[in-house]
């Protein structure tokens, strides 16, 4: 007979205020197997857990049930303690009586029979638990870091710096991400490249980093320690090695149509391009789609001007195969479409343009050489009007209900350059609330104000229309009421930011979780916020939800740190909860082979003994390594061999019993 | 036998169990909890790894012992934390439902819901909405074994 212990937890008055916990534990102590129940303030306390360790030593336990706060909480809590006590972790159930009983319902009579129900169900699997014993797996010393933004760069050089060998793979030409884009950074007006390019450089250099531009993640495999990626090359047409970058190639090109994706397609540039100046690697890349050589086959010149002969139009993508203990996601971000906006007629006006266009707009290295203008006839606008909230806060369907984050503060700063560098413009901001939490920020909102008269109006913006050679501003004055109609010779619009493109498909190829907005799900919102609930996979930036510079860099340090503590291990526990076949009822079918994601299941032919008498039989092997513990092969098995330790089937029918 | 059935105007005590998935609808439903979103307490929840992990016996077990609905609640599909567990558990429960239609219960006892670690509210609503339409269709008498304590 099993002795069991059941600990049913208050957790404060988080559980008792709803749950009558002391009736729970003597409810409970009539079930066959039961040995001890009690109801305790704070189970997972230090005096919680003694109480634990002390019943299953006095009272010689052989199985335990917790009733508190969801296993995703504590049950890796109350396993240690358990063990610590001389019990197999495994032999501990936790019932669910917090998030799935006392929070969700208000009657007292109603959560307590529930509360009794779900321990009475824990109890009947808990009995038929088998002590299980965790393997142990390598921990390959390296990790890959996708995304090669300020966030994908701080991450990678917090590893190379501890001594471990990093991956970058950046979609792009170059590392940089969002922030080489940008002109200054508040809320101290830092030149954004001054700051970022020196990162650049010491990534590139660094012994540690391997860095893969213009390249994709093709494919990953594997499991945490144990991960594999292939990653796709994409061919860039010119030799990373020979070219030295002296750029002849990009002025004599003489396809210059395309649109030049740093200056978000402000300015034109060649098939064969460096994006931008203190591009890393500083060498080109063909654009195949505009240049004349693979479209029509007549052109070549930029290999003719090579002087280093360092044009290969015959490259193709090559596929990478490494293996990683760890992977961090660094995707960022991109601003929103604003197709759908169509009452700020962004698409029809060249004088309405986006946040990150004034960026271009603004700084020495853009499209203009720094200089406002307006993009219709080239003249300096006399009046600007900043939009915030483009898209954010907006539960519309074409909207983000979320707060960007970073618009509040990118407004004020925007402003406030223009003032700086042309008194005489008049700047005007519309807003719904003016965000600026963090530090110096609202001090740095209020000189933009106070110093540098810019006016703030508090109202929504409806519609922008075009009055002759200037712009309409229609928009409401929630202070008296009125509705505006104010002209402005250029409409600056905030728009919202939202997760790169190739999120979701990552988050697929990952299994990493991502929210309905896109942005990668943390384990946990507060306590573990640098951590995908896929186990070995990190998260960095923007990626996981708005955040600015600062921010962004304290993340990816953050996320660099559970890396580097998962890198120092040599090995990791595996989890033992994995399938197991039966030899003597295995028919050999091999259905569960066809199920199996992570191809653990093979066939062998093994000597198997069938009532005494020795046989030689197919019979699906599991490869404990490889299993992941999901249990599509034991449904799929006809004969009910296949089992899954810890969710075995018969502890999931004595659930079922119990509750129903 | 009709000492086992309820009394028509007597509203009847619903039994539902919901089989959810650990990686995102158990963690949805805990979601739910920390956000204080209420659903119906007759609703049950049994933690698999993965909604692949549902056996059909244990939906026609939970029928035979007296319950009134079943629901079983995965990530959405592509978001499998195992790939394709989901999928899995579409065309199994897909094939059970027609097996039910074809025993004489309505299919709509047994329910396929995708709820994510990130929807708290869906996972409220999701419940509540099974248990409005478990309160339709009545009591569970077809499958129920008679002879068990209920």
């Amino acid at each position: 007979m099993q002795k069991i212990g059941v600990f049913v937890c208050w957790c404060g008055s988080n559980i008792a205020a709803t749950v009558d916990v002391a009736r729970v534990a003597e409810s409970v102590k009539s079930i066959p197997g039961v040995a001890f129940a009690a109801d305790y303030r704070y189970m997972c306390s230090e005096g919680g857990q003694e109480l634990m360790q002390k019943a299953i030593k006095d009272y010689g336990l052989s199985r335990v049930v917790v009733c508190s706060c969801s296993p995703r909480m504590h049950e890796a809590t109350f396993r240690k303690a358990a063990q610590a006590a001389g019990l197999n972790p495994y032999l501990v159930e936790i019932a669910n009586i917090r998030e799935h009983c006392s929070w969700v319902h208000k009657d007292k009579e109603v959560a307590t029979a529930k509360a009794i129900a779900l321990a009475k169900a824990a109890i009947a699997k808990v009995k038929l638990n088998t002590p299980l014993v965790s393997g142990e797996s390598a921990v390959v010393k390296r990790a890959l870091v996708i995304g090669g933004g300020i966030a994908g760069l701080q991450t990678a050089l917090d590893i190379a710096e501890a001594g471990y060998k990093v991956d970058i793979v950046e979609k792009t030409p170059s590392i940089g991400g969002k922030m080489s884009q940008l002109d200054k950074t508040f809320p101290t007006l830092d030149c954004s490249a001054c700051i970022l390019t020196p990162k650049m450089v010491e990534a590139a250099t660094h012994e540690n980093i391997t860095i893969y531009t213009y390249s994709e993640i093709e494919k990953v495999s594997g499991y945490v320690g144990q991960f594999e990626a292939v990653i796709r090359k994409k061919a860039r047409s010119v030799s990373v090695d020979r070219c030295s970058g002296c750029g002849i190639c990009s002025e004599k090109c003489p396809s210059k149509k395309a649109k030049s994706e740093f200056d978000q397609g402000l300015r034109n540039r060649s098939a064969i391009y460096i994006p931008f100046a203190q591009a890393i690697p500083n060498v080109p890349v063909i654009d195949r789609e505009n240049c004349l050589k693979f479209q029509t086959g007549k052109c070549g010149i930029c290999a003719k001007v090579c002087p280093a002969g360092a044009i290969e139009y015959e490259q193709e993508d090559e596929l990478v195969t490494q293996k990683y203990g760890a992977i961090v996601l660094a995707t960022g971000f991109e601003p929103i479409d604003m197709a759908k906006f169509g009452e700020f007629n962004y698409e029809y006006c060249p004088d309405v343009i986006t946040s990150l266009e004034f960026e271009r707009l603004t700084n020495a290295a853009g499209p203009t050489q720094g200089h406002l203008v307006r993009l219709s006839d080239g003249k300096k606008p006399k009046s600007i009007v900043f939009v915030s909230c483009v898209g954010s806060r907006d539960t519309t369907e074409r909207g983000k209900t979320y707060c960007s984050k970073i618009c509040c503060m990118y407004n004020a700063k925007h402003a406030m350059l223009v003032k700086e560098k042309y008194p005489d413009i008049d700047v005007q901001v519309f807003y719904i609330d003016v965000r600026t939490p963090g530090k110096s920020f609202d001090e740095f909102y209020r000189r933009a104000v106070e110093e540098y008269g810019v006016q703030y109006t508090k109202g929504m913006v409806g519609k922008i229309t075009e009055e002759g050679d200037h712009l309409l501003v229609h928009a409401s004055d929630v202070a008296s009421g009125a509705q505006l109609s104010v002209p402005a010779d250029m409409v600056v619009l905030a728009t919202a930011i939202k997760p790169a493109a190739d999120a979701r498909k990552l988050a697929t190829m990952l299994t990493a979780s991502i929210d309905t907005n896109d942005f990668f799900t943390e384990a946990h919102p507060k306590l573990r916020p640098v951590e995908s609930p896929t186990a070995g996979i990190f998260l960095s930036g923007v990626c996981q939800g708005p955040k600015d510079i600062p921010e962004t860099v304290a993340q990816a340090g953050a996320a660099a740190v559970k890396v580097l503590g998962l890198l120092s291990k040599d090995k990791l526990l595996t989890n033992p909860c994995v399938a197991t076949c039966n030899e003597q009822t295995c028919s050999g079918c091999l259905a569960c082979e066809k199920v199996c994601p992570y191809g653990a299941i093979s066939a062998e032919y093994k000597l198997v003994n069938v009532k005494g008498l020795k046989e030689r039989r197919l019979i699906a092997q599991v490869n404990e390594a490889l299993c992941q513990g999901c249990g599509a092969c034991t449904v799929a098995c006809p004969s009910g061999a296949m089992d899954l330790k810890g969710f075995s089937n018969k502890q999931i029918m004595a659930e079922v019993d119990a509750i129903c | 036998m009709l000492a086992a059935q309820s009394t028509p105007d007597k509203e009847f005590e619903q039994l539902i169990v919901a089989f959810c998935c650990n990686w995102c609808s158990y963690a949805g439903a805990d979601l739910a909890g920390t956000a204080r979103r209420s659903y119906p307490a007759n609703i049950k929840i049994i933690r698999v790894p993965c909604s692949c992990r549902v056996n059909p016996t244990f939906i026609l077990r939970a029928f035979l012992r007296g319950a009134d609905g079943v629901i079983i609640a995965g990530c959405h599909p592509g978001d499998c934390h195992y790939t394709s567990g989901n999928y899995f558990a579409r065309r199994r429960m897909t094939l059970l439902m027609s097996m039910l239609s074809f025993l004489g219960v309505d299919k709509a006892r047994l329910r396929v819901e995708w709820v994510s670690a990130a929807e708290g509210n869906k996972f409220a609503e999701v419940m509540t909405s099974f248990a409005e339409t478990i309160k339709a269709l009545g009591e569970n008498v077809k499958l129920r074994d008679l002879r068990c304590k209920k």
